[in-house]
């Protein structure tokens, strides 16, 4: 239906000739600018409201009565409805660790929150709809786990750079009461604050997946990115890494480029690369933990990333 | 009073600092305000996400910007 009124806009009130590349990018930015910005501005607002109910505090309360192997599978569950920013990583490594968490534990929350960060699920529902979302999160619950007991059983715990004191007997949790009225106004504010940061980043990657909709030839990206390149997923997983703070661009991108025939396990690898690994993360993690464990923890969810876009691509 | 700021100095935990400082010099109240950096003290009080807000060694807010007036109820709602 929208589809409908911006064919009417652009071919008949701009006049603009059905079939010419112009005209095609030019129709394709306005549907994919104004589908994205509504279903994100929806989906942030839908997903901040329902994690107001949900704290860290009692994540880890919950986390610290279980023992290994459902830690892992539980950890890697609450990441996905539990709020995270990178600026917390340390805190919540710590706070963890305080409470007796298992290292491995820790590190499958620690893989898991921002993989299913907000921004990535609202874009990957409003560009690829529910099932690649839920392939995405499943994946990523998957690598989230293995991830974690690996590292768990690599005895890695005196590389961590600060002395824990393990908090003495039980947790507790002091609710904090909060009025519906006041959970919907924070989710209101917050989903504000995402879309003033992102949506520049949004119209450049719709812009240039406008251009490449427009005027780059289907067969030039299914020979880099398509089945016949054997490295396609690597590479693309490598490239993903440093992209953190790009997440909402890139998306829009990797859209144009699934449709003109990248393969969906390697966008997938792509985008699980530039959500769940960032620079700015490890810069902050170097100030508890050694640079090998920092280089053991990127390699093993770069590894698993890989994984996933290979055995995606085999499956599909 | 004592107001603590916890954060480990992301863009965050300053403005939550910015909007404390105007909070309090709109109250009536005389306040200390101190921010927190040192994540070992952060980790006494049990904050996990930050930016967090102590009043007089209670925790009342984590992981939030709060705006002037929910400081400012904060204030009088804790005030002796």
């Amino acid at each position: 239906m929208w589809q409908e009124s911006v064919n009417v806009l652009v071919y008949e009130r701009l006049k603009m000739p059905q079939g010419e590349k112009l005209s095609d990018a030019l129709n394709f930015f306005i549907y994919d600018t104004v589908k994205i910005l509504f279903l994100l501005t929806t989906i942030i607002f839908a997903v901040t409201l329902l994690r107001s109910y949900f704290s860290t505090e009692k994540v880890r309360e919950y986390l610290s009565r279980r023992n290994e192997y459902t830690g892992n599978v539980l950890a890697a569950l609450f990441g996905i409805i539990t709020p995270f920013c990178s600026c917390s990583a340390i805190p919540l490594f710590l706070g963890f660790l305080q409470a007796r968490i298992p290292l491995g534990v820790t590190f499958s929350y620690l893989i898991s929150a921002p993989l299913n960060n907000e921004i990535a699920i609202a874009m990957l529902l409003s560009m690829f709809g529910w099932k690649v979302a839920a392939l995405y999160i499943g994946f990523g619950l998957l690598v989230a786990i293995i991830g974690g007991i690996v590292i768990g059983h690599l005895g890695l715990e005196k590389e961590i750079l600060i002395e824990v004191k393990p908090i003495d007997g039980e947790l507790s949790v002091d609710e904090q009461k909060i009025a519906f009225n006041t959970r919907l106004k924070d989710a209101y504010d917050y989903t504000l604050d995402i879309l003033r940061k992102i949506w520049l980043y949004v119209l450049i990657g719709v812009c240039a997946g406008a251009f490449i909709h427009g005027y780059v030839p289907t067969e030039l990206i299914t020979s880099i990115a398509g089945g016949d390149n054997p490295f396609a997923v690597p590479l693309a997983t490598l490239l993903g890494v440093p992209m953190y703070s790009n997440a909402a661009g890139v998306m829009p991108l990797i859209e144009v480029l699934t449709s003109k025939g990248m393969l969906m396990g390697t966008a997938l690898s792509f985008m699980m690369a530039i959500t769940a690994l960032s620079l700015p993360e490890a810069m902050i993690l170097k100030r508890i933990m050694s640079l090998k464990l920092i280089t053991i923890f990127f390699g093993t969810v770069t590894l698993g990333i890989i994984g996933v876009g290979y055995l995606f691509n085999i499956i599909l | 009073m004592k107001i603590e700021i916890l954060g480990t100095g992301c863009s965050k935990c300053k403005a939550l600092e910015e909007a404390t400082k105007q909070a309090v010099s709109q109250s009536s109240q005389f306040a200390q305000i101190e921010k927190v950096e040192d994540i070992m003290k952060i980790m006494e009080y049990g904050v996990m996400s930050t930016p967090a807000l102590v009043i007089d060694g209670k925790v009342v807010s984590t992981g939030k910007v709060l705006s002037v007036h929910e400081i400012a109820e904060l204030i009088k709602a804790n005030r002796v």
